[in-house]
Parts: C-alpha cells; structure tokens; sequence
C-alpha cells in the first residue's frame, strides 16, 4: 500500500446499495467484466468517465444490502484507489479490506464534491481535501486491518501467513 | 453483569469465558454454508493459489440456488464448477435443486442453537431462527474461513426488540418486521445484533421466525436471533441426532437499545420502492395496478407463506393480466404444499409454480420485470434495478398481502378478502 492516495473526487449519497453498484444481473460475469459497469446504477456513464486512481466517496451506509464481493471488487477493478464514506454497511467494509481497497470512515465526507482532488494518508488516518484546502480525520484502521491491505488483500496475507508457518514447522 | 446470548455463543467459539461488546477476538467456525454465486467460483482459484484446502469438509455445505437450473452456458458453467469443487474436497453437505441457500440447512438439521456459522451471502442472518449466532461473510473472508476454520470478528452490541400481544387477522411475521425496520431504518443496527423476544415471537412458528432474522440485514445488523425454545428444540428433533447445547440471554444481560412493540396495533404493511425501509400501511397506499405477484424467496417462500397466500385465493382467480408466481422455497416445501393441496388452490388461482431456488428474487431468472413494470412481493429487498429493470418497481409485502394484490389486480390489504 503506497503511503499515500491521491486522486480525483466523484461523490455519491447515502445508502448507496450493492444493487447499484453491481446489479445482480452481472452476477455470471468475472470481476474484471463487472468493473465495466460499476455503479451503473446510479450513473450508466460512470464506467466510461471514471479513471484508474479516482477516489469514491460516499454518504452514510456506503455498500449496504447483499453481500456479494463484487460490490467491492467492481471498484478496485475500475482502478479506483480508495473508498471514503461517513459510513459503511459491514460486510461491504471487510470485504472491502479483503480485497486490498481502502476503505475510511470519514465524518466529513460530505464536505467533498465531485472532482476535488483529495490525498489521503491512510496511516494517520487523515483525508486532504486539496482544492479546498482542508483536512478531515477520518477513523483510523486498526492494525490487523492495515497488516491485511499493506500485505495487498486477504489473499497474499494468508500466502504469507503460511508460508511463515511452514518454515517454522521445517 | 449478564451477557446475550449471541455474546455467550461468541465467547464460547472464542474459547473465552465471556466477552464484551467492542472486543475484537478469533472464533472457531462450526458451520460454513455457501451458494452456487459467492461460494466455490470465487474461492477456487486462490484457494489453489494458496495450496490448500478446505479444513474440515464436514462442516461445509454448499447450496446451488441462485443459478438452477441454469439459464445459459455461463450459469451452466459455474455450477458444474461448483459440483467439481465439493466433490475434489470432499464435501458431502451439497444440495442442488433442493431449495434456497438459507433454508436447506435449517430443514437438514444443519443450523443448531449455540453454534457459530458463517454464510457466503448476505442473509445468513436466516439461521439466527434456531438460535445459531450466523454471520454473513464475502468470498475472500470465507477463504480464509475455510483455510484456518476461524475469523476474526468486532463482538457487536445487541439491541434487544420485544414484541407483545396477539398479531391480529390478516397480519403476520412480514408485517412485523417491515415495522421494526420503518422504526430503525436501512441503518439502524449496523455492525449490532437484533435480539427477539416477547410472547408474540414465542408462538411463531419456525417459518415466522425466519422472516424476522432473514430481514435483520434490512437494516444493517450483523444479524438477528431468537432465544431457542420448545419449538425450536422438536423442530430439531425430526432432523437431526447431533446434539448441541443451547444458549440463552441472561436476565440482567446488557442491550444497546430496548425497543417494545404491541402486536395488537400492527396493520398490514407495504415497503415501497426503492427501500426496504420505506414503509406504509398497506390500506393507505394510493391506486398501484400490479403487472407480477410474487410469493418466493429464503422470506417469503416458506409453507407458511405458501399457505397464507392459499388461504386468501382459495376458490377465487387473480386479475387478468396479472402474473402470479410462486417460487417455494425449497424441494420439501413444494413436497409438502402438494401433499395437502395447498399448491392445488394456488394453481387453481392462476400461479405459475417456478423451481424451488432464488430465480426473480435478485433478478436472476423466471419473473424479470420490465421498465415500467410494477411487482407486489413477500421477497426481502426492493432495491432499484434488483428484479430487472431500474426503472421498475418492486413492493415488499407479506403472503397474505401478495395474493390479495393479485387478485386485485393492484396493491390492496389482505382484509378486504379475508374478512368477507
Ligand atoms: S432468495 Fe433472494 S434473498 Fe434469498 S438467498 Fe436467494 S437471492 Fe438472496
């Protein structure tokens, strides 16, 4: 996980649901094809204008209904570099981290609107709003959390983890 | 100080004597369930990856319902990856065509009071009936369920609902939860459990129950449960020999929020679209002509419900024009409904009887509705664009207010007919 993210602002409400972020029509497809139609729901443009490095933020409740990954998943794929939302609906959240997206709580979302361009540093926990001038605190991860998406996502970790106790039993 | 019961099964999976609120702590899984979606086509391959597989086969079962029988080649695909899968590691809990992801465990005997178990769908709330603590979890968490057999998990607060008194005619489970979730919204209990209890939900039977769990996620709990009890305890004993110890809340245990309902003045109840929170009486709603009728889904396609929506088009026919589906679901559901003839009333009543599986549900198969389209449904969610097309509408509404709206012709409160 680079130190810090920094990119361009689009900005979502409250309770933004996984239906629209990844209709289950899509369902069948892979993640990478998902990606091209992430958040269709809300704007069908929003595939083709969204950029690798592009920050999402939302309101309250960000990701909340089903639990499918590819909520999360159609995000990270879309190249975006980070998730900040006044809140976010729990399983979106772990999978999130699961995936190696970050995700922050940030009581100040909604001072952010589309095409800031924001810089965050995920460590301290702190999102730099650049165009306007001025910093939110956001929660700060717990270290379990960043241990998962430093190492790049669940996956890696767990690669990790395994082979760290393969070398202890040999 | 007392502690819930879902913080009794947490501390006992965590190995610990007891356990607060905020804790974060590693639990040992005792059941995993998986769907044809989430489950093996997006785990296989890092599982791979990793070198592994699963812990421990028995404690796994994996439930094809979103993509049977299969409507294409890609959905073909994946299930016959999903039956290579379980067969490779050895995982003799698979059940195909047999019904939905959340109700199949709990008729095999699976879900047991005092257990921890995880599900690869969003729902798995459901199991919270019996008295399970049950968590839903994303592909990539399950992964790493199925390496270690343990997750971590944030021990939640619990919010505890009572409700009291007799539920009047016509009015159901459904309705009950439709109100709490108005009362809390989309929100309200997240990252919380929300306990039932009050002699209300003690006379529901095992059916009822689900929809009041099913629906916790509705608002944003980590999931809903119901103290076991007596019928919950002989529900069990048809099904299952393994035995399991209960856990109960104690009496001084501590809850985030109390929250107390009279039965006695609950109304037939109607989410409109597109949010399960948005929630009217059933009788106040304005003229909306319905094109599709759906009684289906983990919450809605019991026999219960199959039942109730019988009881009220019993010797009646529904509208013309509209389409009255009726997905059970599961195999044993169909089974029994056309043993006792209640299936018989519903297709004299013009149903078309779809496969015991998801299907129109999340808009995956057999009922998608067009733009402009209008759907009453005892199903759990009415999100934009879940059913098919964004610009259609899906009301959320019990059994009984499904079938009166079909033969209405438009959303109507079920009295209408039952009290005739
Ligand atoms: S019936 Fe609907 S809510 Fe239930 S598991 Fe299937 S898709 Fe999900």
């Amino acid at each position: 996980m680079p130190d810090a993210i920094r990119g361009r602002a689009w900005k979502f409400g409250d309770n933004v649901n996984t239906d629209l972020i990844a209709p289950g029509k899509y369902l069948k497809l892979s993640n990478q094809e998902m990606a091209r139609h992430v958040m269709e729901g809300i704007d069908p443009e929003l595939p083709k204008k969204i950029q690798p490095g592009d920050i999402i933020v939302g309101g309250s409740n960000f990701g909340c209904g089903s639990s499918r990954e590819t909520a999360p998943a159609a995000i990270k794929y879309a190249g975006v570099g980070a998730v900040v939302a006044r809140s976010f609906a729990r399983i979106f959240f772990r999978n999130a981290v699961n995936l190696g997206l970050p995700v922050l709580e940030c009581p100040q979302a909604d001072e952010v609107a589309t095409g800031d361009e924001l810089e965050i540093d995920l460590k301290h926990g702190v999102v730099k709003n650049l165009t306007r001038g001025t910093a939110y605190q956001a929660t700060r991860l717990p270290a379990h959390v960043m241990e998962i998406l430093n190492a790049g996502g669940l996956v890696p970790y767990l690669e990790r983890e395994i082979a760290k106790n393969k070398n202890k039993g040999g | 100080m007392g502690q819930t019961v879902a913080e009794k099964i947490l501390a006992r999976a965590s190995g610990k004597s007891e356990v607060r609120p905020g804790e974060i702590i590693w639990v040992e899984v005792d059941l995993v369930m998986m769907n044809d979606s989430g489950g093996p086509r997006r785990i296989a391959a890092n599982l791979e990856r990793l070198g592994t597989g699963v812990w421990n086969s028995d404690r796994v079962t994996v439930v094809a319902d979103h993509f049977v029988p299969a409507c294409n080649d890609i959905e073909a695909g994946i299930l016959a990856l999903t039956r290579e899968w379980v067969r490779r590691q050895g995982i003799q809990k698979y059940h195909e065509l047999e019904g939905i992801c959340h109700i199949v465990p709990i008729e095999k005997g699976y879900v047991l009071p005092g257990t921890l178990m995880v599900g690869g769908d969003s729902h798995s709330c459901t199991g919270g009936a019996l008295g399970a603590l049950a968590i839903a979890l994303g592909s990539t968490d399950m992964l790493g369920v199925l390496v270690k057999g343990s997750v971590w998990l944030k021990v939640p607060e619990t919010i505890k609902i009572v409700w009291e008194g007799n539920l009047p005619p016509a009015t159901s489970a459904k309705d009950m939860i439709l109100y709490n979730i108005k009362q809390l919204g989309l929100e309200g209990a997240t990252y919380k459990v929300v306990e039932f209890t009050g002699d209300t939900v003690r006379r529901l039977n095992i059916d009822e129950r689900i929809v009041l769990t099913n629906m916790t996620i509705e608002m944003g709990a980590k999931t809903g449960i119901i103290e076991p009890d007596e019928t919950v305890f002989a529900y069990l004993a048809q099904r299952t020999c393994v035995e399991y110890s209960p856990l109960f809340s104690d009496p001084d245990a501590c809850y985030s929020q109390v929250i107390r309902c009279r039965a006695e003045e609950l109304e037939p109840l109607v989410a409109c679209p597109h949010s399960p929170d948005n929630v009217e009486k059933a009788a106040s709603l304005p003229e909306l002509p319905v094109q599709q009728a759906l009684i289906g889904a983990c919450t809605g396609g019991k026999y219960s419900d199959l039942a109730a929506a019988a009881r009220v088009v019993s010797g009646r026919r529904v509208a013309p024009g509209v389409r009255f589906l009726v997905a059970p679901a599961s195999r044993e559901i169909l089974r029994r409904a056309a043993a006792d003839g209640v299936l018989a009333i519903l297709v004299e009543a013009g149903a078309t009887i779809l496969p015991p599986a998801c299907g129109p549900c999340a808009g995956l198969s057999n009922g998608i509705l067009a733009p402009g389209e209008r759907c009453v449904a005892s199903t759990n969610r009415n999100f934009q664009g879940r059913m098919g097309s964004p610009e259609a509408e899906v009301f959320l509404a019990s059994p009984a207010t499904v079938a009166a709206s079909a033969l209405a012709g438009k959303i109507v409160d079920p009295r209408v007919y039952l009290e005739e």
